[in-house]
């Protein structure tokens, strides 16, 4: 059974259902009901037209429980009445639009907004996105059920803010290197629809940031689950296909002249996949891009990267005076003020360096990151100890 | 079958039965040993159909309560060095209590510096079961 074209089915479908009469919350319930039949029906009997298939099972399921619910009676004979298709145009690709924005709507927390369109848009089930998380599956359930009744209210042919859209993805997408369900593919896969649906260069420039991350995903985690810096990535694994589709999707997107945070920091990321090496990767350049990124953004976090970067492209002295002006409450600001002090090289600093890397190995946030940082303290330790 | 829950500490518990210095003062070749033993571990115990769970947690602890209505929560800590400090558990499944033990016991063997065990103390708590249907 293609699991991937079901998937790709149900933001349509759900559109379909939409159309129809149905609300959202029923529509789309109705439709993982469906796709959960579908899972189970399909391998002995695929139908020959898949999206008919789903648009009537899911129909019938949204009856069936408008049935089972005496008190919306008269909703349902008003449903029936209107149940014939708006003729004319193909609604598809306006409804799955509709989806991502009512999805990602501004009265939803980040983890509702990321839950809703996995389901909805993404065709995920319930427990495939309560695995991704390490929730349990009621656990999930409720929170898209509750994040439903949040945009209940929602007008489903309201256009909102791509930006929303964006930062559900990114979200998706960074916290999906781990686990059975691959979120990071699935980020991209929806990243690709949304590029085909609204021409913004910041939606080009996400995908792009997304694909290029991507290609170095075979590189960044070594045996073990072990964490691999860039520097000491093996750049033999990086997928050259995907970072050519990367940066021609970034250099199209550049060539409009209307740059955002994700075109900037796609643009740091084409830059390293460039490079041959750390040693070798065009760091000045590097620097720009963060100041064009801290211009548009004045975020804490690409301050702390600029310093790094800085460090690279002038020295960890000129590092370090520019990570002084960073907050050093900053997770990481203890692992990067680690990192240059060690490359600064006196055993002063490699003193520092080791004390840094310890402390920042108790702040750490993930056990890969813990371990990295600790197994950086022992390294810098031996080294002074040589 | 019983659950049992072995909990690790960062501190509290028993004196050490060996002195030996923070983890970040191994050599790179110790820590990856030592956390490659735990990982070993785990791997077969779900081999063998005992594994349940395991999480670790970051040290950043802090004690919290109420402190009555319309006030802010009170909090202490984090802690320096004083208070009891759990880094990670591990739940099993097993036959026995004889078989908790000697699992508890392999997990405390862990190689520390110089690829040596760091005789660690483990806490082994029971969880409570269910009561059986049938009891006369």
């Amino acid at each position: 059974m293609d699991e991937a074209l079901l998937r790709t089915l149900t933001p349509n479908v759900i559109g379909i259902l939409v159309r129809r009469g149905a609300d959202f919350a029923s529509a789309e319930d109705a439709v993982q009901d469906a796709l959960i039949e579908a899972v189970r029906t399909w391998p002995d009997a695929m139908p020959r037209d898949p999206k008919g298939w789903l648009v009537t099972v899911a129909w019938r399921k949204f009856l069936d429980a408008a049935r089972a619910d005496t008190a919306r009676r008269q909703r349902e004979e008003r449903v029936e009445a209107e149940a014939s298709p708006i003729p004319g145009e193909d609604p598809a690709v306006d409804d799955t639009l509709q989806l991502y924005f009512l999805c990602a709507h501004p009265s939803l927390t980040p983890a509702s907004a990321v839950a809703l369109t996995l389901r909805a848009v993404g065709g995920l089930t319930t427990r495939q996105i309560a695995r991704a998380y390490l929730v349990p599956e009621s656990t999930m359930a409720q929170r898209i059920s509750r994040a439903k009744r949040t945009v209940s209210g929602v007008r489903f042919n309201q256009p909102g803010d791509v930006a929303t859209i964006l930062r559900v993805l990114y979200l998706v997408f960074n916290e999906g290197y781990d686990g059975d369900i691959d979120l990071a593919a699935e980020a991209i896969r929806l990243t690709r629809q949304l590029a085909v649906l609204v021409d913004e260069p910041e939606v080009a420039g996400l995908l792009a940031l997304m694909l290029l991350h991507h290609a170095r995903r075979a590189s960044r985690i070594g045996p073990e689950g072990r964490l691999i810096p860039l520097a000491e990535q093996d750049r033999s694994l990086w997928d050259t296909s995907l970072i050519a589709e990367g940066v021609t999707i970034l250099q199209a997107a550049l060539t409009r002249d209307r740059l955002g945070e994700y075109q900037a920091q796609a643009a740091i990321a084409a830059l390293h996949a460039d490079a041959p090496s750390t040693a070798e990767t065009d760091w000045p350049q590097i620097v720009e891009w963060y100041d064009e990124l801290l211009l548009l953004t004045g975020s804490p976090v690409v301050r702390l990267n600029r310093a790094v970067a800085v460090g690279e492209a002038d020295g960890p002295q000129a590092g370090l005076a520019a990570l002084a002006e960073v907050d050093p409450g900053l997770p990481r600001h203890g692992a990067a003020a680690a990192y240059l002090h060690e490359r600064a090289g006196t055993p002063s600093d490699l003193e520092r360096a080791a004390a840094l890397y310890a402390e920042a190995s108790r702040a750490a946030t993930s056990l890969p990151e813990r371990d990295h940082l600790t197994r950086e303290a022992a390294r810098v330790r031996q080294r002074l100890r040589s | 079958m019983a659950k049992y829950l072995i909990l690790k500490h960062y501190r509290g518990g028993p004196v050490p039965t060996v002195a030996f210095a923070p983890m970040d003062q191994w050599t790179p070749d110790e820590v990856t040993a030592h956390i490659q033993y735990m990982r070993d571990f785990a791997t077969r115990l779900e081999g063998t159909g005992e594994f349940v769970d395991e999480q670790a947690l970051s040290p950043q602890g802090t004690f919290v309560r109420y402190d009555g209505e319309g006030r802010p929560p009170v909090t202490d800590g984090p802690f320096a060095e004083t208070k009891d400090l759990i880094a990670g558990w591990m739940v099993i499944d097993v036959e026995s209590y004889e078989r908790a033990l000697e699992l508890a016991a392999e997990l405390s063997a862990a190689p520390g510096p110089g690829g040596t065990p760091i005789y660690e103390w483990l806490e082994l708590r029971p969880f409570y079961g269910v009561s059986p249907a049938i009891t006369e």
